[in-house]
């Protein structure tokens, strides 16, 4: 079998099946803890690229057998009866509370959220800065677009000035809509709060940047130190109205210049790697 | 001369066209197709030489299109697909 | 055990740890209050959780989350607590889930809240209503029992009176037989299995044993388990003087108590009249109710708020006997309940009222206006 063919007038590396020369396997289609990869997110959509990095730090530190994930509702939610960890469904905006009654019953749990921004930040606001002020030992994870994705781009608490959505059709203003709500500022600055970071998804050195804030934040709930929070940016290109190629460079424009990411706070603190930068 | 040091196996049925695994590509070796198209009538990516087996078109797919090698000895292909 | 003098809300915060409750989170509204704090005192001390959360709403949120993990689990509130926690209550009941959940009222003005459901959707709640302190001991358990046996919630309906009421009690636990095993409860052990489970009011099949969600099939699966519920349990009610009444009282809750001494009183006068006093509201005691009332000439229906209850007995008694209502809004300025009409001689007079306006040939205990 050739290693090559020829695709729309071009002469391309065939890629239907595994390579014939020695070779060691790098990352498989799907994550090991997500069962069924096909889903009907739309194209460019950052979630379940989020959604695999969550996935694979669970994995990492080995700890699915003691994983209960908790979603909130969104376009996410189509992961929620797709993942090899138990998970409870709860409300939209209301699962910080469901993940505190889980924790404080069965302590030895590793308890993770999946919340977007509409639903932590606008319908769940009371629910995730209690939680963090009480230091839950839970990790609440946003996945934060700026929109209301699942109902179609409506303006939410993050969506950033100037950004059209299908309720602020001329762009966020300031005294009609008022001002974005950085949720990570605002957790990093309570007590019980012991790890708080911004990623996000928009090119792989962010993915992988963001893979690591996931870990820490996961090693501080396991070392019971506090309430750990991972605000992940993502693209969504049918809620900006744009195409999904210019969805990164979108999201690195708008969103990240008003939701900076990097590590706001990190109690269990980590070892120094060297040659490694945090944040971006 | 191009060295080629991985590889990918893409599912082509899985992809929804989004582009995003082209920017990622450091060497730049993804390309989409022009024409042909998959069964729900998306485009889809190729593959040229000298992938590097680096995972960040797998880091950034959102559909699980991407299964990555990297050759245990890199090889040596020449110039001819590019 | 000696019996020793308890305020109901202590009572019902100890039958609750003698039916297995070990996770309690609420937030302090009157008269829920002391149930709560009986609660953060006894429960750490058997092992168990009390929060106190910063809203109703996180209440029963954190009470779904222990429940879903097969940890008895109870919240409450009075009814505007009750009121915010609605959607999650709809909610928990599709997911199936055990939970028990006290309204501790103002008044009786609840009963549509609880028996109708106050949240969306078609679904149905268990509600027992205790007539006073040494019954909401037993009723509070049966509620644990009830609620794991068909993963419904089950709320309890007391009131001011049953909070604040102090009654000589002995808690012991009650055996009302086994409880199913949970095996639908998360613990996170079937993680990595292939085969981690799932609880969600949306449905409990995994994409990677079907095509994913289904709410059409989830929400019939549903409904039918509600139904075979109401098919198995038991409705209960006290009937008091009934065989031969010609009038029959009915009323629930603390406020019975008051009207069953009214019938009594009435009784020694020669007054051929009766209570029926419905113990679970839902389900309703209707053919209790048909039974009890079906020599009866008159029906009265005394409850606290604008006429609630007083529409399922119409429906029980189905035009065999007028039914007037009798009750009315009775409370101080407080708004908690405390009712100036709970005095036996006002209900006398109301239910003798009734008995001389039914029948013009039969003369009132007490002659005058209501």
């Amino acid at each position: 079998m050739t290693r090559t063919t020829r695709v729309d007038g071009q002469i391309v590396v065939r890629t239907d099946h595994a390579p014939t020369q020695p070779a060691q396997l790098v990352d498989d289609f799907t994550p090991a803890l997500i069962d069924v990869g096909a889903h009907h997110l739309c194209p460019g959509c950052g979630e379940p690229i989020a959604m695999r990095a969550v996935l694979e730090a669970v994995a990492e530190l080995d700890v699915a057998r003691r994983t209960i994930g908790v979603f909130g509702i969104g376009c996410y939610t189509a992961f929620s009866n797709n993942l090899d960890v138990e998970v409870l469904q709860a409300l939209h905006g209301r699962a910080p509370s469901v993940a505190t009654g889980v924790k404080r019953a069965r302590p030895d749990t590793v308890v993770f959220t999946i919340q977007g921004d509409g639903d932590m930040v606008n319908e769940g606001l009371q629910e995730v800065i209690h939680t963090a002020a009480r230091g839950e030992n839970v990790t609440c994870v946003m996945l934060n677009n700026g929109v209301f994705g699942e109902t179609g781009g409506h303006m939410t608490a993050t969506t950033v000035l100037g950004q059209r959505t299908k309720t602020s059709l001329e762009g966020r203003d300031p005294v009609a809509h008022g001002r974005p709500i950085l949720l990570a500022s605002l957790l990093a600055q309570l007590d019980g709060a012991a790890y708080v970071a911004r990623g996000a998804v928009n090119n792989a050195g962010n993915v992988a940047r963001t893979k690591r804030m996931l870990l820490q934040a996961l090693r501080t709930q396991i070392a019971a130190v506090g309430f750990s929070f991972v605000e992940i940016l993502t693209m969504c290109p049918t809620g900006w109205f744009i195409e999904t190629q210019e969805a990164p460079g979108y999201l690195a424009d708008n969103l990240a210049a008003v939701h900076s990411a990097g590590v706001l706070k990190d109690v269990l603190g980590s070892p120094p790697q060297p040659g490694t930068e945090e944040g971006l | 001369m191009s060295i080629t040091r991985g590889t990918v196996v893409i599912d082509t049925e899985a992809c929804k066209g989004c582009d995003l695994c082209i920017d990622a590509c450091p060497p730049e070796v993804l390309v989409m197709t022009v024409q042909t198209v998959n069964a729900r009538g998306y485009r889809y990516p190729l593959l040229l030489e000298g992938c590097t087996g680096c995972a960040a078109c797998s880091a950034v797919c959102p559909d699980f299109v991407f299964q990555v090698y990297k050759y245990d000895t890199p090889l040596d292909v020449g110039a001819q697909t590019r | 055990m000696t019996p020793r003098l308890m305020e109901g809300s202590e009572a019902m915060a100890e039958a609750m740890i003698a039916a297995g409750c070990r996770f309690f989170a609420g937030y302090p509204m009157t008269p829920f209050t002391e149930v709560l704090e009986h609660m953060a005192r006894k429960l750490p001390a058997v092992g168990g959780v009390c929060m106190n959360a910063e809203s109703e709403i996180e209440a029963v949120g954190m009470a779904w989350g222990a429940a879903a993990t097969g940890t008895p689990a109870a919240t409450g509130s009075t009814g505007q607590g009750l009121s915010l926690m609605q959607e999650s209550l709809a909610e928990i009941t599709l997911a199936r889930l055990p939970l028990v959940v006290l309204n501790m009222a103002r008044a009786q003005g609840d009963y549509f809240q609880a028996t109708r459901g106050g949240g969306h959707g078609d679904y149905r709640h268990l509600v027992l209503a205790p007539g006073d302190v040494a019954e909401a001991v037993e009723l509070v358990q049966l509620a644990f029992h009830l609620t794991a046996t068909w993963r419904n919630p089950v709320l309890v309906m007391g009131d001011y009176y049953l909070a604040h009421t102090a009654q000589s009690v002995a808690v012991e636990a009650l055996d009302f037989g086994p409880r199913p095993e949970a095996t639908w409860a998360l613990d996170g052990s079937t993680g990595g299995s292939g085969h981690a489970k799932l609880v969600s009011f949306l449905g409990s099949v995994k994409q990677r044993d079907d095509v994913g969600y289904d709410l059409s099939e989830y929400y019939a699966a549903c409904a039918a388990a509600t139904q075979s519920m109401i098919g198995a349990v038991a409705p209960l009610a006290e009937c008091f003087c009934t065989d031969d009444a010609e009038v029959v009282v009915v009323a629930f809750g603390t406020p019975a108590t008051y009207v069953k001494a009214a019938v009594r009183a009435l009784r020694a006068d020669g007054m051929a009249v009766g209570l029926v006093r419905p113990v679970t509201l839902f389900p309703f005691p209707s053919d209790i109710v048909t039974a009890a009332t079906h020599n009866a000439r008159a029906v009265a229906v005394y409850e606290n708020n604008q006429g609630q209850m007083v529409d399922d007995v119409r429906l029980a008694v189905l035009g065999r006997a007028p039914v007037h209502f009798i009750g009315g809004l009775s409370l101080d300025s407080s708004g908690f309940g405390i009712a100036p009409d709970l005095d036996v001689s006002v209900l006398r007079r109301r239910i003798a009222h009734v008995a001389a306006t039914t029948d013009a040939t039969v003369p009132s205990a007490v002659p005058g206006s209501r």
